[in-house]
């Protein structure tokens, strides 16, 4: 859920008070949105259904795509643009982050319900303590991921792209809220490899 | 990026102090999360709901009082945070909405859905909240 993470400290820091004038940009992508409701239109065919490769499917591709786009932009893309000029990496936000807001809820949604499912089926939610506790610790590291998502996260990433839509964009309060993107986007970069290992670790019981 | 934060000056931004409507909202939210990872590490078994009741009691109340507080709110940018929030309430209750499906399919009932669906109403209004303040309160104000 890392839809913010773009940049690095140092971007941040050195965003000016008085970024120039930026043309015109789409908040939420609309073409987009076809595709996102094909997603939801299937995931709820695949639990009505209560098909099992199709919950599988579900839950793997979003897993994958959700914990690989958290590390690769939190550890790859983030600090690239933070040796970019200001003006790259503002172009790079307005195309950016317009995309991760449909993209990143999508793939959350998937993953959960699909996983919530396959774990009912393959009887994961009733398994006996000590293994149960390796359950919960998925809840709470989705918890906590999901509270600073969409505490702090996404809040930040709409709050940019409405500067970014003003005449004169405020490049210091830009930076404030990137800076934020960053510290957080490191949790749950960190919260996103506690993932992986727990849900190999359920996955080899 | 929470409330808090004063306005910034500069670019269109009037400073002004708000009420901490964005934290109130994360802690409601957190609240309502601490109250389903509770539900959930139970399920399939029927949980103690207690705990869960307690939880949501406060979160709701939390929300209240963020109705409240909001209403009483004057020099703010409503047409962004009334833009921002209807999308993003329509957004997450259909979400809210699919996690509810997904509880009913499972054959979840009684007390123990009741809690989850209050529990998802109020998780499907703290996060437009969030949200949209956060984006408003960024924004020049405007008259109600």
């Amino acid at each position: 859920m890392a839809e913010a993470t773009v940049g690095s400290p140092a971007v941040a820091v050195g965003v000016p008070h008085e970024a120039p004038a930026r043309p015109d940009f789409e908040i939420v992508p609309l073409r987009g949105l076809p595709f996102v409701g094909a997603a939801l239109v299937g995931l709820i065919i695949a639990i009505a259904g209560n098909w099992l490769w199709a919950l599988d499917f579900f839950h793997i591709v979003g897993g994958a795509l959700w914990t690989a786009i958290d590390l690769f932009v939190g550890l790859v893309v983030g600090p690239i643009l933070g040796r970019l000029s200001i003006q790259a990496r503002v172009e790079f936000m307005k195309q950016f982050m317009p995309k991760m807001l449909l993209i990143m809820p999508t793939l959350v949604i998937m993953t959960l319900t699909s996983g919530w499912q396959l774990a009912r089926h393959l009887s994961v939610l009733a398994a006996p303590y000590p293994q149960h506790w390796w359950v919960n610790a998925s809840f709470i590291v989705v918890g906590v991921m999901s509270v600073i998502a969409l505490g702090v996260l996404e809040p930040a990433n709409v709050a940019v792209l409405f500067e970014l839509k003003k005449p004169r964009p405020n490049g210091a309060l830009i930076g404030t809220l990137m800076r934020r993107f960053i510290y957080t986007a490191g949790i749950t970069g960190l919260m996103q490899v506690a993932t992986l290992v727990i849900m190999t670790r359920i996955a080899t019981w | 990026m929470v409330a808090g934060e004063g306005a910034h000056d500069g670019t269109g931004t009037v400073e002004r102090r708000l009420p901490p409507i964005a934290e109130t909202a994360v802690l409601s939210m957190a609240l309502i999360i601490i109250a389903g990872i509770y539900l959930a590490s139970h399920l399939p078994q029927t949980p103690p709901l207690a705990p869960a009741v307690g939880l949501l009691v406060v979160s709701g109340a939390l929300l209240i009082w963020n109705a409240v507080t909001l209403s009483r709110l004057r020099d703010f940018a409503w047409d962004t945070f009334r833009l921002v929030g209807r999308w993003t309430l329509l957004a997450y209750a259909i979400i809210a909405g699919l996690l509810e499906y997904v509880f009913v399919v499972d054959g979840v009932r009684g007390g123990t859905l009741v809690v989850i669906s209050l529990s998802l109403l109020v998780y499907a209004v703290d996060i437009p909240t969030i949200i949209a303040f956060t984006v408003a309160r960024y924004q020049p104000a405007d008259s109600r």
